[in-house]
């Protein structure tokens, strides 16, 4: 058994459409700098770094070599890691492991991307297969487009359903000043006269069939940054820190089209993993909230299904019943979500902060049951349906 | 930055199961997949290790598949993009799907010939169509044909 280890502090710079304003290593160094702010440590606190974006996104390689001064990487250990979607978390998984490890007591890692800088679809076929899968594949959205045609088809879910989801992220968005895409007419509108609105809406182009702008995360620029430390640290380092439970990751398959479609495979292993480790036995009822990189609108019905919150097929109904919006029983995403907000190599690693800063009872006007949050679970995704999980706790784990 | 006139500098092995796949369709226009002994998945394409298993597979193993099969998933892409492999915008809208041959349990991907959202559906049935002139390359099937 390694050591206990919490997060600390939390950092993320406002997630824009393009922040022309600064350069990678300036976008890297805004996110660092509040992250210590928040935890109250300068850099030479910090032990150790991890780090990663989608390296081939900006056509840069090398990102922990380049970015050292603005990491504050100079003359310490680190490590880049870069898995794609998944990545923010990794590099959390990675800090949470360094530490765990007895190794090192104060870890930082950084998540960051400009995708304004860079051809978010041309970048993500290029991690295909070049002769197997490159000549046919239509990029990320095409990719999740074809999950949901078999969602629909094994269980009849409808547009309308889609749209309520995306609903949820962009309300939930609405109380998140870090997030990208603020929808300000949406306000004050019940959610199913949203769901008419985008479905009805002729604005709303057809991307690749069935799903439609509104279903899609935007390209955002962004980066994050979480401190993890020690048991023994921690406790002085922040006043509630939140404890990381357990983590695990699963991934399957090389070719796409080898990925079984009916089920997201791997999200739904390691989240049995890690409510075995946690000893969690009723998700749903356990899980005060959760952030989750759902990438689409009918990820949102399908993977909380995989995770074990509600049986195969249930998810549009745990939907419409309200339960995973900010008062429900569950609350998805207070945060907005990755359809809110999609800097892609800080994404997944958002998830786990703003997971944190509900435990530690810090997330503002996005905070959820009055801050009496004891475990919170984050998710991130990448591209052939691997998954990262991360569960968060209020109290020390056993 | 635009790579229209540009070649890319870049060889990609298939290895010896990949390029026999390869030979098949273009000298026979035959598609196979390989069978792993141990969890009798078949393989579309064959490659040299069953992921279950983590047995490898040789030569041997490779079977004969349909050139007919389901549409497991599918997608008509609507948005235009730049093709990173040609530097050239590809043609919007075209239908991706995800084929699982009869007898096999993987699916190839690949596009179809219609973008008819009545016919573009998971269950329909389908058909390959293969080019007249073939190369060795994946797109010596041209399309898979909605029966």
């Amino acid at each position: 058994m390694g050591k206990r280890v919490a997060i600390v502090g939390f950092g993320q710079t406002y997630q824009r459409s393009s922040r022309k304003d600064v350069n990678g290593v300036e976008l890297i160094n805004e996110a660092v700098v509040t992250a210590l702010a928040d935890a109250e440590l300068t850099i030479r606190d910090i032990d150790a770094i991890v780090i990663g974006n989608m390296d081939h996104f900006e056509g840069i390689n090398y990102v922990d070599m380049w970015s050292a001064e603005g990491s504050g990487a100079v003359m310490k250990p680190v490590i880049k890691v870069c898995t794609g979607g998944t990545t923010g978390t990794t590099v959390a998984m990675c800090a949470y492991y360094h530490v765990a490890s007895g190794m090192f007591d104060r870890v930082l890692a950084i998540g960051w991307e400009k995708n304004s800088e860079s051809d978010t679809t041309g970048a993500i076929i290029t991690a295909f297969h070049p002769v197997w899968e490159r000549p046919t594949l239509g990029g990320a959205v095409a990719g999740l487009a074809i999950e949901a045609s078999k969602y629909m088809h094994n269980y009849g879910a409808t547009e309308r359903d889609g749209a309520r989801v995306a609903v949820r992220e962009r309300l939930h968005a609405l109380n998140n000043p870090y997030a990208h895409l603020h929808q300000e007419w949406m306000k004050g509108i019940p959610p199913e006269k949203l769901v008419d609105l985008i479905v009805g809406s002729e604005q709303n182009a057809m991307l690749a069939y069935p799903l439609r702008m509104s279903d899609m995360c935007p390209r955002t620029d962004g980066a994050a940054a979480v401190i993890f430390a020690a048991e023994g640290k921690a406790e002085k380092i922040a006043p509630v820190p939140a404890w990381v439970h357990a983590t695990a990751n699963r991934h399957n398959f090389v070719y796409a089209g080898d990925v079984d479609m009916d089920r997201n495979t791997t999200i739904a292993e390691a989240s049995k993993a890690v409510f075995k480790k946690a000893g969690v036995k009723e998700p749903l009822k356990e899980i005060d909230v959760c952030e989750l990189y759902l990438p689409y609108s009918y990820a949102g019905l399908k993977w909380i299904e995989d995770i074990g919150f509600c049986a195969y097929g249930e998810g549009p109904r745990l939907l419409w019943d309200g339960v995973t919006d900010m008062d429900g029983e569950l609350p998805i995403n207070p945060s907005g979500g990755v359809m809110s907000s999609n800097a892609i190599g800080a994404t997944a690693l958002i998830r786990v902060g703003e997971a944190a800063l509900q435990v530690m009872g810090r997330a503002g006007a996005r905070q959820v049951k009055g801050g009496d949050v004891n475990l919170a679970f984050a998710t991130g995704f990448g591209g052939c349906y691997w998954g990262d999980i991360m569960l968060l706790g209020k109290k020390k784990p056993a | 930055m635009s790579s229209g006139e540009a070649s890319q500098p870049f060889n990609w092995s298939v290895g010896k199961h990949g390029s026999y796949f390869l030979q098949q369709l273009r000298d026979k226009r035959k598609i196979v997949g390989i069978k792993c002994p141990g969890c009798q998945r078949v393989y579309v394409p064959p490659r040299p290790v069953c992921g279950h298993c983590f047995k490898g597979l040789t030569l041997d193993d490779i079977i004969p598949v349909s050139d007919e099969g389901t549409v497991y998933v599918c997608t008509i892409v609507q948005f235009g993009f730049v093709d990173p492999s040609t530097g050239i915008q590809r043609p919007v809208p075209y239908t991706w799907a995800f084929v699982k041959l009869d007898g096999a349990d993987t699916c190839l991907t690949h596009f179809l010939d219609s973008t008819d959202p009545e016919k573009v559906k998971v269950g329909a049935r389908v058909k390959a169509v293969f080019e007249e002139k073939r190369t060795g390359n994946l797109m010596d099937i041209k399309h898979f044909a909605v029966l």
